[in-house]
């Protein structure tokens, strides 16, 4: 960590209306690293990327991207990043290939970079066969790796992407993982929002867990699994009694009992770890009717970090929006 | 290769424009609005209104024009509104604002694609009036002043319409907004009436605003009616609200904390 990190943020604050909805953010990028901002619905997210690509003064705090205060150097800034807003910001009227085009010459390119920027990305977001239909023909996943798209145009060293899988199917998300993947090879610092601990896993050199507008944990994926504790191995069992038999048997290891035929025991993830249970359960004369490994999930760490669930504080503040 | 400031200025508006352009034909439901409401307008008023309001020694047809042309290209401002606000819902001003690029270029975009809907519909209108009865004194001379002091009323109630567009934030909200501003506006002026059979203080509004002094200025150039000084009054008026609302456009524009 050093002072020339690409992306600081030091105590960020914003309120509406008297709400706090960032309650002092501290935040660092360090560079060709990617950082991952996980939390659930209304944390703030969105807010702190705003903040971070001048879209949005904060209230308190400093923000320092790419060495310029966002607040007094907002046009630097503006020079080194690229953003993709979390809802797909391409414009309906214009074909992809003109959207692209528009970007590029926006971003200060000649009118023929303009175009082969635009032609090879159509081509890398696998976009070629609609580049000449407007956006509004799109589907969801399309305009999705359009603007995803659009914010590479420049090339940026510094990129902001708020919920880039949100809504993909399986096969668009990973395209964008990949891509995600070769830019931060090529040396481009990425802060992303996620939703998805398994995102944030595969993409993320570190992990910033904030909940209501607050930094609730911080570290790589490692280590904030291992703070919500290993993998789980559910069994599910023929009658209460073999349950019975089985909680005996296995005793500390079993986490909990799910309902009067299953339960979760706490694995490490190994199959070693997982066959000795079964073998356990085995040499006992416990007959198990089928098992499941759960990774932990962003559910989990939140259950862990704030002993609530991710999902259920949302609903009010989704109403009110 | 370095450029200087203004260079990038003009050329970010350019591109901006271009894309506003392309939007005129690519969005087919403001295509048929150009098309089909100057038409509608023409008809309607001049058979519906037209055997019974007095308009002196003018035919109600030679009236009307002028009058027609302005309050469509009032309406036609509000597509800017329309616009802006529907840029801001769909997010690409918060993309464009992430750009470092001159915080007018976006508006300009708008009010540019704007002036060359409303001449394109105005020529309709005029077409249509023709084939109704229409039949203008004017002059060569007198149909470049005429198109001077539309596209001067166009660029003041287009730039007043960015405005709307930022504050309204929504689409929903532009539509009564435009309305309520642009329908009092337009009909409490001598647009399809003469004024003076307006109660006082009504009358004393229509006589002194905007609207009425760009129509009677139109008009007198097209069918000789009396002209007094309602040509420069026109000019100041648009050219002062202009230079009143481009600043505060793009201040808001910069200063907006969009959702
Ligand atoms: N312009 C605004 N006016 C009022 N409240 C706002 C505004 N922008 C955000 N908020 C509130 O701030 C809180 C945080 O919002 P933010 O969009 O940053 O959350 P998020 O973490 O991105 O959530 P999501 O996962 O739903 O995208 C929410 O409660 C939201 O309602
Ligand atoms: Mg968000």
């Amino acid at each position: 960590m050093s002072d020339n990190d690409p992306i600081i943020a030091r105590g960020l604050k914003k309120s509406f209306k008297n709400v706090d909805v960032l309650d002092g953010i501290d935040l660092r990028v360090e560079r060709g690293t990617v950082l991952a901002l996980l939390g659930p619905n209304g944390a703030g997210k969105t807010t702190t990327i705003r903040i971070l690509s001048t879209l949005l003064p904060p209230d308190g705090g400093q923000a320092l991207v790419n060495g310029f205060d966002v607040v007094r150097e907002a046009k630097q800034v503006r020079r080194s990043i690229g953003l993709t807003g979390q809802y797909a910001a391409v414009d309906e009227y214009l074909t992809g290939r003109e959207n692209l085009e528009m970007m590029g010459k926006l971003y200060h390119l000649s009118s023929n970079d303009s175009k082969r920027r635009a032609i090879q990305l159509l081509e890398e977001f696998d976009l070629s066969e609609a580049a000449n239909r407007i956006a509004k023909t799109y589907s969801g996943g399309m305009r999705r790796r359009l603007d995803l798209a659009l914010s590479l145009v420049a090339t940026p060293p510094i990129l902001f992407l708020d919920e880039p899988t949100t809504g993909l199917d399986p096969r668009s998300r990973l395209a964008i993982w990949d891509r995600i993947e070769k830019l931060v090879y090529d040396g481009t610092t990425i802060l992303l929002t996620t939703q998805y601990l398994d995102e944030a896993d595969k993409l993320a050199d570190r992990i910033v867990v904030i909940d209501h507008g607050r930094v609730i944990a911080e570290g790589t994926s490692n280590e904030l699994k291992s703070n919500v504790g290993n993998e789980r191995l559910e069994l599910v069992l023929p009658t209460e009694e073999e349950v019975r038999k089985t909680i005996e048997a296995l005793r500390t290891e079993v986490l909990r009992q799910e309902d009067n035929r299953t339960i979760t025991v706490a694995v490490d993830g190994s199959i070693t770890h997982v066959k000795k249970i079964l073998d356990l359960l085995q040499n006992s004369a416990i007959e198990v009717e089928s098992f499941t490994l759960h990774k932990p999930t962003l559910d989990d760490v939140f259950l862990q970090l704030t002993g609530h669930e991710a999902t259920a504080a949302e609903t009010e503040e989704d109403k009110i929006k | 290769m370095e450029r200087s400031a203004v260079f990038w200025i003009v050329r970010d508006t350019y591109v901006l424009i271009v894309r506003s352009l392309r939007h005129i034909f690519k969005n087919l439901d403001q295509l048929m609005a150009l098309v089909i409401q100057p038409i509608m307008f023409m008809l309607l008023f001049r058979y519906v209104f037209g055997g019974a309001i007095n308009t002196g020694s003018t035919t109600y047809v030679n009236y009307l024009v002028a009058g027609i042309l302005i309050q469509m290209a009032a309406f036609g401002a509000m597509t800017t509104s329309l616009n802006v606000a529907a840029d801001l819902q769909r997010g690409i001003i918060d993309r464009l604002k992430s750009l470092p690029i001159a915080s007018s270029a976006v508006m300009t975009g708008h009010v540019v694609a704007d002036l060359v809907r409303n001449v394109l519909s105005s020529i309709i209108l005029i077409a249509i009036s023709l084939l109704v009865g229409f039949s203008p004194t004017a002059s060569i001379q007198d149909w470049l002043l005429i198109t001077a002091i539309l596209l001067l009323f166009t660029l003041a109630f287009s730039w007043l319409a960015a405005i709307i567009g930022l504050l309204a934030r929504t689409v929903e909200a532009v539509q009564w907004i435009s309305f309520v501003l642009v329908f009092p506006l337009t009909f409490a002026s001598s647009a399809f009436v003469p004024t003076k059979g307006m109660p006082e203080v009504l009358r004393i509004f229509a006589e002194n605003q905007p609207v009425t002094h760009v129509i009677e200025a139109m008009r007198s150039l097209m069918v000789g009616t009396p002209m007094n000084d309602h040509a420069l009054l026109s000019a100041i008026w648009c050219i002062g609200i202009t230079v009143i609302c481009v600043p505060i456009a793009s201040y808001l524009f910069r200063k907006h904390s969009t959702k």
